[in-house]
């Protein structure tokens, strides 16, 4: 579904303060395959998830959706095949405007979107039943604005709004990280389901190492730019978190190390 | 009662201005100064066609001139990324030449005599009284056009407007051209600033190349009495509130001049300090709040 061959970006290329985010990367994605990312801070996870939904382009290498070059394709263009959370749950939503017409913007996405009224009652009410599956009640709040939900609730309704319309491609970086312990957990189950029910194709980066081992089926570790593990199968299941984070550090030492000698 | 007739009139046809101001500065939140060049814009080719013979093609062209205006400054700030102000500057003081050309290189065209919208009608009803048909005449292209943006903005793309006023990053992620959609909503916000102008100078009779100065803020001016008297909610109201706004503003400046508090030319000043002194109510409030919290805490507090 995914295929990411060779990709590249250098921030402030020639300046002291030259970065390299990606190096060389490749990554291939099958379909309804569920992938975490874990990796220090500055690892390049968030750059990639911005290189494939498009905030900038890449200097070089490319990446396929479905087959599809998407690398140079405008970002909203590609917004209708990608849906993406982020940390942040006030980005998501449009606070003036209420829980229906939120949903029904991105419910348009699939469609030309013409002159058309936005919300008719067929969709009113797959969207009530929509929402009523989180079990926040969020049902009867319909014509709320979207401004006076709490976190948890409006990122719920973020993940609703982007896979609404089953996207080829669901990107989420660290959509639990901001909400309480709690609230975390509902919201994940709430997109483990999502992901099951539609088969989506998905790639989650978080920092807690229990659920990057329990969600999905594949866990990927990133460093400098690079993707330095790649568990599945049965390796995955057998590992545990201190077995993992063993394995972080070492991989982190050596390329530590390596950079050492590089520097003797 | 001549005095409350004619700033309905003229509230009214000024609402039309409000509204557009209202879609660029409340629901798209953009700074949009081209209001100055689209204003007179729509004027010049309303007072230029009509006095060829076309009134009602005047305030179609005059309408469409508003559109064209407001399309260069979405341009200019998305494609050409130029800062908003800007931008609206640069279309401003472009038309500026536009509008000199259009009405034939002269700084002022009188349509007395000619056939304007507002005779036509008069024509068509001569039983009736003329204050009477020049104001419902203008209330009914203010309902109209109300009327058919407050539909627009409950549709697909109204709602994309909407909603990049509201939060850019998710109208993109939703897959919505941010680009197009700011193009579009400038150009609909000049096209019933255009209107306005339009209207203004059939109504009035002539058309003078420095109508548009200061407009902008006779447009703000209309959106925040309206918000402060009316409140705000959803975008209806918001439009319908804006033309109230309009009204309750001539009426104000109206009263103002009849009690000889000013002379006609201090209108541009009335207008920018009622703005001013809108905009600043919640800050000052703040201040005030403050100071009472300080000094209950510095009485009541409890000395070591």
């Amino acid at each position: 579904m995914l295929y990411i061959r060779d990709l590249t970006k250098i921030f402030a290329p020639g300046t002291p303060n030259e970065h390299t985010a990606l190096d060389h990367l490749d990554l291939t994605l099958e379909p309804g395959e569920f992938v975490t990312v874990i990796g220090s801070n500055g690892a390049g996870k968030s750059t990639l998830f911005s290189a494939i939904g498009g905030s900038f382009w890449p200097d070089s290498g490319s990446i396929f959706l479905d087959g599809k070059n998407i690398t140079y394709d405008p970002e909203h263009k590609r917004a209708s095949q990608i849906g993406r959370l982020f940390q942040d749950p006030m980005k998501g939503t449009a606070p003036h405007m209420t829980i229906e017409e939120n949903l029904a913007l991105s419910y348009s996405r699939s469609q030309r979107r013409g002159l058309r009224m936005a919300v008719c009652k067929k969709d009113r009410n797959f969207f009530r039943e929509s929402l009523a599956e989180f079990g926040m009640g969020l049902e009867d709040r319909m014509d709320a604005k979207v401004g006076l939900l709490s976190g948890g609730q409006r990122q719920a309704l973020t993940l609703l709004m982007s896979t609404i319309v089953p996207p080829k491609l669901l990107l989420l970086d660290e959509h639990t990280a901001a909400l309480d312990p709690a609230t975390a957990e509902k919201v994940m189950d709430i997109t483990n389901n999502i992901v099951r029910k539609n088969r989506l194709t998905t790639l989650m980066i978080t920092h807690n190492i229990q659920s990057a081992l329990t969600c999905g089926s594949r866990t990927i570790m990133m460093d400098s730019g690079k993707i330095i593990l790649d568990l599945s199968g049965q390796e995955r299941e057998q590992m545990t978190v201190t077995g993992l984070m063993e394995l972080y550090s070492a991989k982190q030492h050596k390329t530590l190390d390596n950079d050492r000698m590089l520097l003797l | 009662m001549t005095l409350v007739v004619g700033s309905l009139q003229l509230g009214f046809i000024y609402g039309l201005l409000a509204v557009g101001v209202y879609i660029a500065f409340r629901i798209l939140d953009i700074p949009d100064l081209s209001a100055e060049g689209t204003f007179t814009f729509g004027l010049a080719v309303s007072a230029a066609l009509t006095a060829k013979g076309h009134p009602l093609m005047g305030v179609l062209f005059g309408l469409l001139a508003g559109c064209l205006g407001g399309a260069v400054t979405g341009l200019l700030q998305t494609k050409l990324r130029i800062h908003p102000i800007l931008a609206g500057i640069l279309t401003m003081s472009g038309l500026y030449s536009v509008n000199l050309a259009v009405m034939g290189s002269s700084s002022n065209i009188s349509l007395v005599g000619l056939d304007t919208l507002f005779r036509m009608a008069f024509d068509l009803f001569p039983e009736v009284d003329k204050e009477l048909i020049k104001l419902v005449l203008s209330a009914l292209f203010c309902a109209v056009l109300v009327a058919v943006l407050a539909i627009f903005f409950k549709t697909n793309v109204g709602l994309c407007i909407r909603a990049t006023g509201d939060n850019e990053d998710m109208v993109r992620a939703s897959s919505i051209n941010v680009d197009a959609t700011k193009i579009l909503a400038l150009a609909i916000g000049n096209g019933c600033i255009g209107l306005s102008g339009a209207l203004l100078a059939q109504y009035q009779g002539f058309a003078d190349i420095s109508s548009g100065i200061g407009i902008v803020a006779v447009g703000l001016a209309s959106v925040i009495i309206g918000e402060r008297i009316f409140g705000q909610r959803g975008v209806t109201w918001g439009l319908v509130v804006t033309v109230a706004g309009s009204v309750v503003y001539r009426l104000i400046i109206a009263l103002a001049l009849k009690s000889n508090l000013f002379p006609a030319y201090f209108l541009k000043i009335v207008s920018a300090v009622i703005v001013a002194a809108a905009l600043s109510v919640p800050a000052v409030k703040e201040v005030l709040v403050r100071r009472k919290i300080k000094k209950e805490g510095l009485r009541n507090a409890v000395h070591p």
